[in-house]
């Protein structure tokens, strides 16, 4: 089979590895492909070079799409989120002042409790707090706002301001903000730089959110579903590499690489395992699926999601969104994942929506082969989104 | 103080939207924001668009609240280089409010298509105001297209210059301990390096890289 190389832009971050390791560990040579990574230097990049075809797929984050579709932000090619390619995986942190402040009032960084995480705060807060977070369309920033809107925080509780991730530390440091809501490994960064110490872990917040997607044009799913599908099933298999405990250290090395994240390879380690270091202190917290490539279900692009993302973004920008999520939705392509999924071996739920935030233990459900799990989904605040009720 | 600026601020009673209606239907200047920080770069780029285009260039080379200060200069047209991370910071502008005081990325203003692509080659970003019509926007985008795909391509090569200096003094390094350990002469040291870099299809570089190394742990 002759080899087509794909070109595919990443933002350096540890959940970018079902691309690299679908490439490094031979994963995309199996389906005849060879994935031509591009470290991109910023989220806009990626969408403009996915947009104008200066690549055929890209590691996105999950509301970009959504966004896209609904007509926010400069760009408006159609994109589809073919696939998840992470589940969780962000951190909340605090720079120093605010650490120092929340020690002094007797909070313990148990890194759980996003109730009392946000009491805390917002007893020591002397203003509105200023986040940072990668970029205005993103989980991030979904899941800063839900967790203010429900808590002592309240919804206009925080500014929310852009800084690149690996400018954070820098930019907490001179006080451009005062905390922040990023992916791995710049939370650790921050950390060991002795910028701040970590708050929260994003799936405190939900606990099942899509992270990352793997976004194609639309026109060229289309045109290549050959080749989508085989770029599909091999990022796939990596997921499923990845899940497995012993292919962690050989994970956190080949990501360590100068050409991938060019960070020390402990670092990475840390959000692969779940055991975060969260503060300067060397205080150890242990978090269950902290960052999920593969299991219950995490590639599966759930309607629900996208439409729970996009109702979001409406409530947030203004826009009347009655009538008009059903279609937005449809960026999530449930139907094209299972098309091309259904022969890697994979198994998968028999529905594209969900009520989202209603698993609160590993529940099976109905799927092709009948052995499908989904693993607890709950929203911090109890509540349920259930899709049927947005349309 | 540029021009431009100052007619803002002089009708900074009206809303932002009506005064920059009011600006174009007089025919006014562009105003352009580069954001680079370096600054011969910077320089160049100005030069280069103040020499094509009737417009009034304002640099910004420092990106802390970089949102924010663009915005407080109203621009018409924000340049910027695709590879600066900063970049994702100026998306918060595509969500300002009002439709004429929203910059959105050049690539949407319907006229921009090919234009698109060419800045993605040349790596050059550009947010437009949304409504500026596409012949005032090709000349800036002509000009600064070529202004910062020659710089890049200076830079590309004082890099490669560079690497290749680096190179040959390792190189230099390496034939030099060939020659002292197995008291050979400088061409047959050569001879040697490359021969070994052909046998395991590598650089003569790398072979050379790893001697030094080599012989520096050896002591």
């Amino acid at each position: 089979m002759k080899t087509v190389r794909l070109p595919v832009a990443f933002m350096p971050l540890v959940d970018a590895a079902p691309l690299i390791i679908a490439q490094e560990m031979g994963f995309a040579e199996a389906e005849g492909i060879s994935l031509d990574l591009i470290a991109a230097p910023s989220w806009s990049s990626v969408r403009d070079m996915l947009a104008f075809g200066r690549v055929d797929a890209a590691h996105l984050l999950s509301p970009v799409p959504v966004a896209m579709a609904m007509g926010l932000g400069g760009v408006s090619t159609p994109i589809s989120a073919v696939s998840v390619l992470s589940v969780n995986g962000n951190v909340i942190g605090v720079g120093c002042a605010v650490e120092d402040r929340l020690r002094a009032s007797g909070h313990a960084f148990d890194f759980s409790d996003p109730v009392r995480a946000a009491e805390a705060l917002a007893e020591v807060r002397s203003g509105p707090l200023t986040f940072g977070v990668p970029f205005p369309f993103s989980m991030h920033v979904e899941l800063l706002r839900y967790w203010c809107a429900g808590t002592a925080l309240g919804a206009g509780g925080i500014e929310i301001r852009t800084v690149p991730p690996p400018l954070m530390a820098d930019a907490l440091v001179a006080g451009d903000i005062d905390a922040f809501c990023v992916g791995e490994p710049w939370g650790s960064v921050a950390v060991d730089q002795g910028a701040g110490a970590l708050l929260l872990p994003g799936r405190a917040i939900w606990g099942f959110a899509p992270e990352k997607v793997l976004a194609v044009r639309t026109d060229w799913a289309e045109t290549e579903p050959d080749l989508l599908g085989r770029l599909m099933r091999a990022v796939w298999q990596a997921g499923r590499w990845l899940s497995k405990p012993e292919s962690r250290i050989t994970a956190g090395e080949i990501l360590s690489r100068k050409a991938y994240l060019d960070v020390a390879p402990e670092l990475i380690d840390r959000a692969l395992s779940g055991h975060l270091t969260v503060s300067g202190r060397g205080e150890q917290r242990c978090v269950e699926t902290f960052l999920e490539f593969h299991r219950g279900a995490a590639t599966f692009p759930w309607r629900s999601q996208a439409k729970w993302i996009a109702r979001r973004l409406g409530m947030a920008h203004g826009l009347e969104t009655a009538g008009a999520l059903e279609e937005v939705a449809r960026v999530f392509r449930a139907d094209l994942h299972r098309r091309h999924l259904a022969v890697a071996g994979s198994d998968l739920p028999g529905a594209s929506e969900k009520v989202e935030g209603a698993i609160r233990h590993a529940t099976p459900v109905a799927s092709a082969r009948g052995g499908l799990s989904l693993l607890p989904d709950g929203f911090f605040d109890g509540c349920i989104f259930d899709p049927s009720e947005h349309v | 103080m540029p021009a431009g600026a100052e007619l803002v601020s002089r009708e900074s009673r009206l809303p932002r939207s009506v005064a920059r209606a009011n600006r174009w239907s007089m025919g006014a200047k562009l105003t352009v924001v580069v954001v680079e920080e370096d600054r011969d770069r910077a320089i160049a780029i100005v030069d280069a668009l103040k020499d094509t285009i009737d417009c009034d260039v304002i640099v910004i080379a420092d990106a802390s609240g970089l949102a924010r200060k663009i915005a407080a200069h109203a621009p018409d047209i924000v340049l910027i280089d695709i590879d600066n991370p900063t970049r994702d910071m100026l998306e918060e502008l595509t969500l300002a409010s009002g439709p004429l005081e929203r910059p959105v990325a050049m690539f949407v203003s319907g006229a921009a298509g090919g234009l698109a692509q060419a800045a993605i080659e040349a790596g050059v970003s550009a947010y437009v105001v949304d409504g500026l019509s596409p012949e005032r926007i090709k000349p800036v985008m002509d000009t600064a297209i070529a202004r910062f795909s020659m710089v890049r391509q200076m830079r590309t090569e004082l890099a490669e210059t560079r690497r290749a200096l680096e190179e040959r003094k390792v190189i230099d390094r390496a034939k030099g301990l060939l020659m002292k350990a197995k008291g050979i002469d400088e061409e047959a040291a050569y001879a040697l390096l490359r021969k070994t870099a052909m046998d395991r299809g590598r650089r003569v570089a790398d072979v050379a890289e790893a001697l030094v190394t080599a012989s520096g742990l050896l002591g």
